[in-house]
């Protein structure tokens, strides 16, 4: 039983992988085909950064994710701060309901509803919305606020409410105590929400491509029109420098977290030894 | 009790206009264009010709469906056999599996292309060995297949959850009173991963059945889902009547079915694992 379960996980993987694996693996063939691996080259990732469109769209990617998280952080730590304190269950309810609605429905959906919105916008003429990176960063904020209230909401109702009574019967202003006591404690859940804003807004494609416009494309539509017609190996060199990318990243967040349990470990053994 | 202060009553006020301007006004734009005609006359004609897509909606659900329940019957058991392992095994499987969901969904699909494509790898080695090529991008089940491999671990990843967090002993009482492996699963692990199931089959289904880039890539443009129909309505043909129309019917639907899985469920809810 426990080989079979093993064999059976192995498996499973292994045909997760493999796609993946082979695009790495052909991203470096010379030839350009699935016939012949003719030999080891970075021809295709050469080919790849003469492309300056592409450097664009990396550009754009980050401009947009970083700043639609950001936003998107500063609004949710926000609501989940007056969320947090709301008395009246209804209208709390309400709120979070409307809030998980991004994330409930279908991204086609969020999509086309934002297109409707913006097209009905620009037909105000004092307005001048045209697609671009301003509605990209209003869609992209909008379905990363449920993540960072998801993300913040929880961490103020851990905190000991007493805390920031003692402050501001220590004399703090209500926006100190929020400075000082409370941001200082929610700040995990405000790192993970921008963190998680900031992925899904770089992995975003189906919303992006209904409210964005040539002149400011993302990577993953930049990948999906260059896929639109035939196989190009170049792609398959950004597609492996994409899984590199992420690769890495998750190696480091995973060693950056070891690390830091391992310190508190270190921490509490210390402490426990002065004691 | 202290009293609210003016930060607290106005911290939630950005985030509440956004909401209004946002996530409300799009989906009432939604609704409006659904009951109006190109001219902006109110009128139930969209809704009526719906009819007209009654075969799409149909082949939506039906491989959308298969999709999940292929997912379900492929990932639970990966999840049990994950929640079994060493802790420490456990930690670097789990990345494993999420490593995937943090490449693009473009890419994963693409490289499933490469492989399976009639130049694609799959079929270079056929040829190379003599043998005839087989024929599956454009065929029904290279949909399928494109969504179950796509969205397998959103499956797996919210049963692995609920199963992690069981204590084993339940498992070895089971086994004392005489359950053989089969009966513990369908009486003990079942059961108490049913939130987990639940929100598994909701990550796998709503994406499965909105998508449009793996059946235009895997289905080599022969299938046209709901996810296809509306992006042609919207971006080619330039019906945004006839497009709301399908999205709006298609979100009633997915919400309809949300809340009968969640019916179904435990009132603690599926988790909400990202």
């Amino acid at each position: 039983m426990k080989v079979l379960s093993k064999i059976y996980m192995v498996l499973i993987f292994a045909l997760l992988y493999a796609p993946i694996i082979v695009l790495v693996l052909f991203s470096f063939n010379r030839a350009g085909t699935f016939n012949n691996y003719s030999e080891f080259s970075f021809y295709w990732y050469k080919e790849l950064f003469r492309d300056s469109t592409a450097l664009d769209a990396l550009k754009n990617s980050l401009i947009l994710a970083l700043s639609s998280a950001a936003i998107a952080t500063v609004i949710g730590t926000l609501a989940a701060y007056g969320i947090n304190g709301m008395r009246n269950k209804y209208v709390k309810t309400v709120i979070n309901s409307i809030t998980n609605i991004p994330m409930m429905n279908p991204d086609i959906v969020t999509g086309v509803s934002m297109m409707l919105l913006f097209a009905a916008a620009s037909a105000i003429p004092f307005l001048n919305v045209e697609m671009g990176f301003g509605t990209m960063l209003i869609a992209h904020t909008t379905f990363n606020l449920p993540y960072v209230i998801l993300s913040v909401l929880p961490k103020f109702k851990q905190m000991d409410k007493h805390l920031s009574e003692a402050a501001l019967d220590l004399g703090c202003t209500p926006a100190q105590t929020f400075l000082r006591v409370e941001l200082p404690f929610i700040m995990p859940g405000v790192v993970s929400g921008f963190m998680l804003g900031f992925t899904l807004s770089l992995d975003d494609f189906v919303i992006s491509h209904f409210v964005s416009s040539s002149d400011f494309k993302t990577l993953p539509l930049y990948v999906y029109n260059q896929t639109a017609h035939d196989v190009k190996f170049s792609m398959y060199a950004l597609c492996a420098l994409m899984v590199f990318a992420i690769l890495v990243l998750m190696i480091l967040v995973n060693f950056a977290g070891a690390d830091r349990s391992n310190n508190k470990k270190k921490k509490k053994t210390r402490a426990v030894s002065k004691i | 009790m202290k009293r609210k202060t003016f930060l607290e009553r106005a911290a939630a006020v950005p985030h509440i206009v956004w909401m209004i301007l946002f996530i409300v006004a799009p989906l009432l734009f939604v609704i409006y264009f659904a009951f109006t005609d190109a001219s902006g006359k109110f009128s139930f004609s969209n809704i009526v010709n719906l009819s007209n897509y009654g075969n799409i909606f149909l082949m939506s659900v039906l491989f959308a469906f298969l999709a999940t329940v292929i997912c379900l019957l492929l990932g639970y058991p990966l999840a049990f056999f994950m929640s079994r392992l060493k802790p420490s095994t456990q930690r670097a499987v789990v990345l494993l599996l999420m490593l995937p969901m943090w490449i693009s969904l473009l890419i994963r699909t693409y490289s499933l292309l490469a492989l399976l494509d009639n130049g694609g790898l799959l079929n270079s080695l056929l040829q190379a060995l003599n043998l005839p090529t087989v024929k599956i991008v454009g065929t029904p089940g290279a949909v399928i297949l494109g969504m179950v491999y796509d969205f397998l671990p959103y499956m797996v990843l919210p049963i692995y959850t609920t199963l992690s967090k069981l204590d084993i002993r339940l498992f070895e009482a089971a086994e004392d009173l005489g359950c053989n492996g089969v009966k513990t699963l369908f009486k003990v692990a079942l059961p108490l991963s049913k939130s987990g199931i639940i929100s598994g089959i909701t990550m796998v289904f709503v994406p499965s059945i909105s998508t449009f880039y793996i059946s235009q890539k895997l289905g080599g443009g022969r299938f046209d889902l709901i996810g296809d129909t509306i992006e042609r309505q919207f971006l080619m043909n330039n019906n945004k009547n006839v497009g709301a129309a399908i999205s709006l019917v298609m979100m009633i639907l997915i919400l309809i079915s949300v809340a009968v899985m969640n019916k179904f469920g435990d009132d603690d809810g599926g988790e909400l694992i990202v």
